[in-house]
């Protein structure tokens, strides 16, 4: 794989083939804020924060970094007026999307934004459809027990029919991948719900802890063709 | 139906085909398009069978069903050759007349004929009518003769010579270099150079590649793609083949919307012939080319027009789009090189190949050549498809075709480029249209809807509609585009309902600016344009709305104030029974009043007042 060489707010800079601009601008320890990115699944550009300005101008135009990859010569701005003033205004919706999200709350500040002005449809509203659990739950887990379902108006997380979904294994990667914390389990008596399902905890046969449902022991089990029984204790006792 | 078996054997079927027809025949073609079907084409057809069956004349004129005649506002439109006479709004009962007056003596009923709007003129035959005389039809030019679902008709006229010429004569470097020169550009939005395109799938290194017919065609009020896989299918399949064996790919889709099933069955059907004609399958015509293609049918969501989210649509994903790069030309369909082109391209692709270049190159702008197909609705007095070289100006479309705006009204916008495009002002009458021209005013090509708006209607209600349309319709992927709009039809539903704000001006115009910037996809970064541009041009109606709480145009309901003249009530209480909400009120035999705290705007109360004692403020 070669290098390419390209500018980052005029810096001349290069990278291998196939790095994303995100990428390359963190590595140069520039920060562009993200909401739908992690470093673990690939990048679908729904929350447009990483916006970066390419191109010579006048003509330029807003690319999200987190799929757009290194070109030779490409000229990239991550801090120019235009992106800023995207950014400012991407994040003033989601602000009015979820006014109580603790993240959106802080990224706003740091952009210089207290309060939206536009109106918020659920003041109590924590989601901002940036897919992490979707995709994480499709490929990472690899059983897609949740997608999104509808569109604009009624768009949301959730299990095909809005009823428990048999392929889910109560994993809470979901709820552990969500930059807002909108997805969430209870734990009691040794059972986890969670989107609508019971699961019954397995504890260590060593320590008597809980490890995780048995029906994510089982799949992992299944995945990786090891017996079942090794699952069964816990990582800290093997 | 033969297989053909070589290339002889095409040129041999043609001419018995040709052989076996007369030119001088009588034939009576019905139109059968989207706007005369729901009218009554086919009982129209059965009428016309069976009188000419009594009549004697059964076996001597041919009847057919064809394929969309153009002007749409006066179907069901019946067209007799070889005279070319041409009869609207045709019904059952004028099937005697016809036939007694023009296919058994050979005259004119001249009631059914268009008469010209100035001089009253009757225009009986087809080249008379001013809608078409000024059009140029190149892709609908064989819409209202050919039966769609008869490839003799297709082969009669010419059909698969292309195809011919392409397997035999032309490398698919020489095709492309063709469709360069041509200057076709993509008919369906974007208006990206067809050439270029096929040239960077050809170039493109993975294996196998694929060809796309985009049909989700989605535009409220637009039916060109429709009409042209409903009246001529064989145009655009042979145009997939042209650019499968130039890209070399062997297998080609089309995507259309489920809500078209006309559309699918006369594709499925000319699909069929083709192949058990031999003219799709494996070894066409006994070349080394083999390619074949197959239907696939969406659910109808708007957004699967737009490409990344077609091609997630046909993998059996959820239709959103995608980032690009990677364009689909270098990971497409299933990660594959792909050529995804509209309808209206592909079926331009055999007449440029077959005619050259150079003829297509003649016709057009500068940067924009060929025809362009526009669907003309709205407030003009004929509405229906026209196809004009592009550079036609907005006022020979909407004045010379349309034939101007209906009831004697006042022409106030035109709209193109369907949901997404932006308001023109009258202003821009003489604009040519072109892709670049539109986009310079603030509207798009589109894939060529042309929605035409008088003064009674609102523009701040037009953006409204359209608001809302594409946020029903925005798959809500992304941020600037699923908020934006939700936040657009929020501010908008307040202004039309006298809640409007000052500041409300800058913050759709905060919001448009970054959806246009923004937005993740070419369906997000458009969908501001009915805003914006109706900001840029009628600027004063949404301040009339917002300071003065009042619609010039009378379409907010909520703004509109309606009252009783005292001087012109008789006191006759045809209002007071006919509110619903009991808002009138009176003193026997004196003027009634309406209370104003009561009335809800319903508007009954105009139309029951047979005095025009209400007065709408």
């Amino acid at each position: 794989m070669g290098e390419v060489s390209f500018y980052i707010n005029d810096l001349y800079t290069s990278a291998p083939v196939g790095t994303t601009l995100l990428e390359a601008v963190r590595s140069m320890d520039i920060e562009i804020p993200t909401l739908c990115h992690h470093p673990d699944l690939k990048s679908e550009g729904q929350c447009r924060l990483c916006l970066v300005e390419i191109g010579d101008w006048p003509q330029t135009r807003l690319v999200n970094s987190c799929t757009y990859p290194v070109e030779k010569g490409l000229k990239v701005q991550t801090h120019s007026e235009n992106v800023l003033q995207a950014r400012r205004l991407v994040l003033e919706l989601l602000l009015a999307r979820a006014p109580k999200a603790e993240i959106i709350q802080k990224l706003a500040a740091e952009h210089g934004i207290s309060q939206s002005r536009f109106t918020s449809e659920d003041p109590e509203e924590l989601c901002i459809l940036c897919g992490l659990c979707v995709r994480t739950c499709r490929d990472i887990v690899g059983v897609s027990a949740i997608g999104m379902i509808n569109r604009t108006p009624a768009k949301m997380v959730s299990t095909p029919f809005k009823e428990p979904s048999e392929v889910c294994i109560g994993c809470g990667s979901c709820a552990f991948v969500c930059p807002t914390g909108v997805i969430t389990y209870t734990e009691k008596n040794g059972i986890r719900s969670i989107w609508g399902r019971d699961f019954e905890l397995v504890a260590c046969e060593t320590c008597g802890s809980y490890i995780a449902p048995r029906a994510s022991l089982e799949y992992w089990a299944k995945q990786t063709g090891d017996p079942v029984e090794r699952y069964y204790i816990c990582r800290n006792c093997r | 139906m033969p297989f053909i078996e070589s290339v002889d054997h095409l040129t041999e079927y043609r001419r018995r085909v040709r052989a076996a027809r007369d030119p001088q025949q009588l034939q009576v073609l019905v139109c059968g398009g989207p706007g005369c079907l729901p009218l009554g084409s086919e009982e129209l057809a059965a009428a016309f069978a069976a009188e000419m069956e009594a009549r004697g004349i059964a076996g001597k004129v041919l009847l057919k069903t064809t394929g969309c005649h153009g002007l749409c506002s006066h179907g069901v439109r019946v067209l007799i050759r070889p005279q070319e006479i041409s009869y609207q709004k045709v019904t059952v009962e004028d099937v005697p007349e016809i036939v007694e007056t023009t296919l058994l003596s050979g005259g004119v009923v001249e009631r059914l004929v268009y008469h010209h709007p100035e001089s009253q003129a009757p225009c009986p035959h087809k080249m008379d009518i001013p809608f078409y005389q000024t059009q140029n039809p190149l892709v609908l030019r064989k819409l209202d003769v050919i039966d769609p679902e008869s490839l003799d008709d297709y082969l009669a006229l010419g059909g698969y010579r292309t195809l011919r010429k392409i397997l035999f004569q032309m490398t698919p470097e020489q095709v492309i270099e063709a469709v360069e020169k041509s200057g076709l550009r993509g008919r369906g939005g974007g208006g990206f150079p067809t050439g270029r395109k096929w040239r960077l799938c050809r170039e493109a290194q993975a294996q196998p590649k694929f060809v796309i017919c985009n049909g989700d065609e989605g535009d409220p009020g637009a039916f060109m793609d429709r009409a042209v896989m409903e009246g001529d299918p064989h145009a655009v399949i042979e145009g997939m083949i042209v650019g499968g064996y130039a890209i070399g790919a062997m297998r080609g889709y089309i995507y259309v919307r489920h809500e078209y099933p006309l559309a699918v069955k006369r594709l499925q059907k000319a699909i069929d012939q083709a192949r058990e004609f031999g003219l799709l399958g494996t070894n066409i015509l006994r070349s080394n080319f083999s390619f074949d293609i197959q239907i696939s049918q969406g659910a109808g969501a708007f957004v699967c027009g737009e490409e990344t989210a077609l091609i997630a649509s046909i993998e059996g994903k959820i239709g959103e789009p995608n980032p690009r790069p990677p364009y689909p030309v270098q990971a497409g369909l299933f990660g594959l090189p792909t050529v995804i082109n509209n309808v209206e391209t592909w079926a331009n692709v055999p007449e440029i190949i077959n005619m050259g270049p150079e003829w297509f190159a003649a016709m057009g702008t500068d940067k924009s050549k060929g025809t362009k197909i526009f669907s003309l609705v709205g407030a003009v007095n004929n509405t229906g498809l026209v196809e004009v070289p592009m550079g036609t100006s907005l006022r020979q479309i909407i004045f010379g075709m349309g034939g101007g705006i209906a009831h004697n009204r006042e022409f106030k916008a035109v709209q193109t480029g369907g949901p997404s495009g932006g308001c023109i002002p009258p202003q821009y009458l003489d604009l040519p249209v072109d892709y670049d021209s539109l986009q310079q005013v603030g509207s798009i090509m589109g894939s060529g809807g042309m929605i035409v708006m008088d003064n009674h209607d609102c523009m701040v209600d037009v953006a409204r509609y359209f608001i809302s349309f594409l946020m029903e319709e925005s798959c809500g992927k992304c941020t600037p585009c699923r908020e934006g709009l939700k936040q657009l039809i929020t501010i908008l539903n307040e202004i039309t309902t006298g809640k409007g704000e000052a500041h409300h001006v800058d913050l759709m115009e905060d919001i448009c600016q970054t959806m246009a910037t923004a937005s993740l996809c070419g369906l997000g970064q458009s969908a501001a344009n009915p805003v914006r541009s109706t900001l840029k041009y009628f600027r004063e109606e949404y301040e009339r709305h917002i300071r003065d709480k009042k619609c010039p145009a009378k379409v907010c309901r909520q703004l509109l104030i309606y009252t009783i003249d005292p001087n012109e009530c008789t006191s006759c209480l045809a209002c007071v029974r006919e509110c619903p909400v009991g808002a009138i009120s009176g003193p026997k035999k004196e003027p009634q009043v309406i209370d104003q705290d009561i009335c809800v705007k319903c508007g009954l109360c105009v139309d029951a007042c047979q005095f025009d004692a209400v007065k709408v403020e």
